[in-house]
């Protein structure tokens, strides 16, 4: 049974509050904070990008289980930030980790779901015998344009989820997709930031694909909410999860080990990829996991998943890399200046 | 920097690939193709570094060459590997943070890059370890 093999997360140590940002737009924090329940995100530092984070995530992944990189026969990052329009991402990250030359590599972008759609490539070339290992990364440093409702949240952040056959810490029982042509939220060539429908974002976006796939994998396993100990929600922001997740039945204590959307922001690619490392962070052998990642133009990926007795094996050591909470603790907070300086939003003189 | 200069380190920058002795046990970063104390006993065979280490001694960079003039004021450091070998390289932190002594780590950032169109040259920095 195809599985993950390990898992790995990386954080940017700086954090930006919301207030700070409503602050500069003359807007009110507590309006913002009460309808996004998000209160702070995550900057990348001035060396980071993309790339940077998709190695490390990849790295805490190999530090949890040892696994021979030359075995990785395939790299995808999914991000909708990758440092390059031309060059891949995947390369770098193979180099990094010992996995070059003989990888299959590619980049991945469906907004906030390209890494999850990794995850499904890696699961049939790994259930086809043609990889041994196949490492599906959501990574970004995620993008909103100045004074945009985006701002708020666009957050930094990356998962890496190894896929493989032999041993998984957690089985990937089913997978199951939901996708229309629906333009939501975009970016069009050369433009710096994406641009949004607004409201028309939630119910023809968000919640039609996440209730759609969400709704087709209950079905076709013939399960519902209180079969699952865990379920993991793409989070654009607190509510949507929570609002999408009460509809489904399933209850507040099922997603809260997942949410971590409040302290951290939207990571985009890498948003949906943390709440699933953050549920594995304190999963046991049995436990089940219902999980569900959304991309605007727009599609949904749902997950149905079992955590093996291997996760409490010798074979993998969850401590030796940090967990999704020790990466959000002790933030180093900054002004909106130096988000600015950042996230390369002050333009400088040639 | 050109190019190829940059593509050619790669599994320096990337991944620390020195060499070592086998003879004597000594290790090189950046790699050496023979051994100076073993001469023509010595054995050089490829060898991964940890990538972490000590720091020697350092300074704090207010003023810098122009591809680095956005990261000021940022440390710099000498860091004695676990393995021997001594590098120089910048430690991400705030700068007054760093100590002599101190334990460090590799970690994969960003160096520089050839303007907006240019190549992005990644590689090895290091933060605290402790």
């Amino acid at each position: 049974m195809v599985g993950i093999i390990t898992y790995g997360v990386y954080i940017p140590r700086y954090r930006i509050k919301v207030e700070e940002i409503a602050k500069v737009w003359g807007a009110n924090a507590s309006d913002i904070t009460g309808g996004l329940g998000v209160f702070e995100k995550s900057v990348p530092d001035l060396d980071e990008d993309t790339a940077t984070i998709a190695v490390e995530a990849a790295r805490n992944a190999l530090l949890r289980r040892n696994i021979d990189p030359v075995k990785i026969g395939a790299v995808y990052v999914g991000s909708e930030s990758h440092p390059y329009a031309v060059k891949p991402t995947a390369c770098t990250v193979g180099e990094a980790i010992g996995s070059t030359p003989r990888m299959m590599a590619a980049d991945f972008e469906f907004a906030c779901k390209a890494g999850t759609a990794g995850i499904q490539t890696c699961m049939g070339l790994a259930k086809s015998n043609m990889i041994e290992y196949g490492f599906a990364i959501g990574s970004d440093v995620a993008q909103g344009a100045p004074s945009d409702a985006l701002e708020y949240t666009a957050a930094a952040g990356g998962a890496a989820f190894l896929i493989g056959r032999q041993d998984p810490i957690a089985r990937i029982n089913h997978t199951c997709s939901f996708t229309t042509d629906t333009p939501d939220f975009w970016r069009r060539e050369g433009q710096d930031y994406p641009r949004h429908g607004g409201r028309f974002t939630g119910d023809p976006g968000y919640f039609k694909h996440v209730e759609g796939a969400s709704r087709l994998m209950l079905e076709e396993l013939g399960k519902s909410a209180k079969d699952y100990d865990y379920a993991v929600f793409h989070q654009p922001n607190a509510k949507f999860p929570q609002k999408v997740a009460k509809t489904l039945g399933f209850s507040i204590d099922q997603i809260k080990p997942g949410l971590v959307v409040p302290r951290l922001g939207n990571t985009y690619s890498g948003s949906c990829m943390i709440g699933l490392a953050a549920t594995l962070d304190i999963a046991k052998a049995g436990d089940r996991i219902f999980v569900c990642s959304f991309g605007s133009g727009a599609g949904s990926d749902a997950f149905d998943i079992s955590v093996t007795d291997v996760i409490e094996s010798a074979d993998f050591n969850r401590a030796s890399a940090p967990s999704v909470e020790f990466l959000l603790k002790n933030p180093v907070y900054i002004q909106y200046a130096q988000y600015a300086k950042h996230k390369g939003k002050i333009v400088m003189q040639e | 920097m050109s190019v190829a200069r940059f593509w050619r380190k790669i599994p320096q920058r990337y991944n620390l690939i020195g060499t070592v002795c086998k003879t004597c046990g000594r290790h090189f970063f950046p790699p050496r193709s023979f051994c100076p104390d073993c001469r023509r006993s010595g054995e050089i065979v490829e060898y991964k570094f940890k990538g972490t280490g000590t720091v020697v001694t350092h300074t704090i960079i207010r003023t810098a060459s122009d591809q680095f003039e956005d990261l000021t004021p940022y440390a710099l450091a000498i860091i004695k590997l676990d393995e021997g070998p001594r590098i120089t390289a910048q430690i991400v932190c705030t700068p007054e943070d760093v100590k002599i002594g101190m334990r460090v780590k590799g970690t994969f950032r960003r160096i520089a890059a050839d303007g907006a169109s240019g190549v992005i040259y990644y590689g090895t920095k290091y933060v605290p370890d402790e």
